[in-house]
């Protein structure tokens, strides 16, 4: 094995494991950041050993009882942490005849829990919603400062202050590595959901860039969600997030053309749809209806893509069904967008003109009034309805206001066929 | 980024031990709390199998057991992963399992990353 196979293999050695690392290590230090640079520390000495002494046969255990060692040789050194130093003393002696093989057993031991410790942390509400996200990616999605940047777009040092600050925050505010319980718990939870949604919704409708979608950050969100619902299974939002985005996820190679244009939801090919990740979502969103959570907001929404996920043609689906399920979303959460997506189902189910007064109604909300797809659906109505000039007039307000530039050809173009009629 | 990973041997090593079979079990769980694994299965004997090839313009279909073949297809899964580097450790630890379980069995997994959007090449 020459030394790039070996990096390469660390590489990989340590994406499969860096997150049960820290999350064991942060249980033992109690601090986030402290966790993580152990852990790096510790891979940073993989790095330098085992291109010699070849992989260990088991390496993640390896990685934490390194990253372990190095946590005690930081608690002698540091006076101030003498505290804890006792308590990791007590546990060190308790432990004093662990063996590799125990190593590997502590790293099972409770491992979920330390996980799932690690989530709620990560999406402390203390935190921006940026932080959240960046922190999140790069302690349980083991991402790389750059990685995280280049899929946002960002500078990579902005997302690197991100992480530091995150984790000087989280000190700070003595944040406990603990999942919370009570009533604590549902909005935690909620914050959770939001930034792996957010993560999704980044990668499946790129807000900016060049690029119609960036798939790697779909497939982060998706196996964040996917860890989450075997940690937290007793709860049923979380299968219904995982539900939403497995079957949205399952219609990406349907909705970009091989050229990179979007292909809107009714016009995509269905035979590309991705039948593996529908029957994913659709055992998820099984799961939520058993522990009686169709109510929540993610399974609402994810019923209604399983609406579409159902039929086999635009016009087999249940649009009166998406309706119904769009007022049920109203209801829990009052908003213009959902409004909207509404205004889209009635249409579908009773007809232009009932669509086009709902999305009437809407047309003086202040906060969709740079939102694009307000026009682009009016515009879609009025078409429909016959009436291309105000169509046309639309369809070039939504391509003003778009930030994608895949769409505002999109939109361009269907401005352009309303002139020919 | 989508793999699958293809586990190809003789036939004449027939079903795995059990203890394997428990090790893969605890290794797919693993996967699974992981959120890389999508899905797998398992084959049954090529025996039960038929094959439908298309050799010098003409459609042979033929029973198995597939006699001519040195090795076949006994299973798959179907992983979401962050690199294919990622892919091969995933795979080199599955194939360890064989080694520890199933002394003198031979095989081999292949990796193969599946096409995404944008892969298509028309």
């Amino acid at each position: 094995m020459t030394a790039t196979d070996t990096h390469r293999a660390i590489d990989a050695v340590w994406r499969i494991e860096s997150a049960r690392i820290i999350a064991g290590l942060a249980r033992m230090v109690r601090d986030v950041g402290i966790a993580e640079e152990l852990a790096q520390d510790a891979l940073v000495a993989a790095l330098q050993q085992w291109p010699e002494s070849g992989i260990p046969d088991n390496p993640g255990a390896w990685l934490m009882a390194a990253a372990k060692h190095r946590a005690i040789d930081m608690f002698r050194r540091n006076k101030r942490l003498e505290r804890k130093h006792e308590e990791l003393g007590r546990e060190l002696q308790a432990k004093q005849e662990m063996a590799v093989t125990d190593f590997d057993a502590a790293l099972d031991d409770d491992i979920g829990d330390d996980l799932l410790r690690l989530v709620f942390v990560s999406c402390h509400p203390v935190l921006s919603t940026e932080s959240r996200v960046a922190l999140t990616l790069r302690l349980l999605g083991g991402l790389t400062t750059e990685e995280i940047a280049r899929a946002f777009l960002v500078p990579e040092p902005t997302i690197a202050q991100r992480i530091v600050r995150a984790k000087r925050t989280l000190a700070q505010e003595h944040v406990p590595f603990e999942v919370p319980r009570g009533g604590e718990l549902a909005a935690r939870l909620s914050s959770v959901l939001e930034v792996i949604y957010l993560v999704f919704n980044e990668g499946y409708s790129a807000t900016s860039g060049g690029d119609w979608m960036r798939p790697a950050l779909c497939e982060d969100a998706l196996r964040l969600g996917r860890i989450l619902a075997e940690l937290a299974s007793h709860e049923p939002e979380v299968h219904g997030l995982v539900a939403l985005m497995e079957i949205q996820a399952s219609r990406s190679r349907a909705r970009v053309s091989s050229s990179g244009e979007p292909i809107l939801l009714l016009d995509q090919n269905r035979a590309h749809w991705d039948q593996l990740l529908i029957r994913r979502g659709f055992a998820a969103l099984d799961r939520a209806e058993k522990l009686g959570g169709m109510g929540g907001p993610y399974a609402l929404q994810a019923a209604i893509a399983a609406c579409h996920a159902r039929a086999l043609s635009p016009e087999a689906t249940d649009w009166a069904r998406i309706v119904a399920l769009y007022e049920a979303l109203a209801q829990l959460a009052p908003s213009p967008i959902v409004e909207l997506n509404r205004a889209v189902a009635v249409a579908m189910a009773f007809g232009p003109a009932a669509g086009l007064e709902v999305v009437d109604g809407l047309i003086a909300e202040p906060s969709l009034r740079n939102y694009h797809l307000l026009p682009s659906v009016r515009g879609d109505l009025l078409k429909k309805l016959g009436r291309f000039d105000e169509a046309r007039g639309e369809f070039e307000r939504a391509a003003a206001l778009t930030r994608n530039a895949r769409e505002r050809e999109l939109l361009i173009d269907r401005a352009r066929t309303c002139a020919g009629n | 980024m989508r793999f699958m990973m293809i586990v190809k041997s003789a036939e004449k090593w027939g079903f795995p031990p059990k203890e394997l079979m428990d090790a893969i079990g605890k290794l797919s769980e693993e996967a699974v709390k992981a959120g890389t694994m999508l899905g797998n299965g398992g084959l049954l004997p090529s025996a039960k199998g038929t094959s439908v090839r298309i050799s010098g313009g003409k459609l042979i279909v033929k029973d198995g057991p597939f006699t001519e073949a040195k090795e076949v297809v006994g299973g798959y899964a179907q992983f979401e992963l962050t690199s294919k580097e990622v892919a091969v450790e995933s795979a080199k630890r599955f194939m360890e399992l064989h080694r520890q379980h199933w002394p003198g069995w031979e095989g081999e997994t292949e990796v193969r990353q599946m096409y995404e959007p944008g892969d298509f090449p028309h």
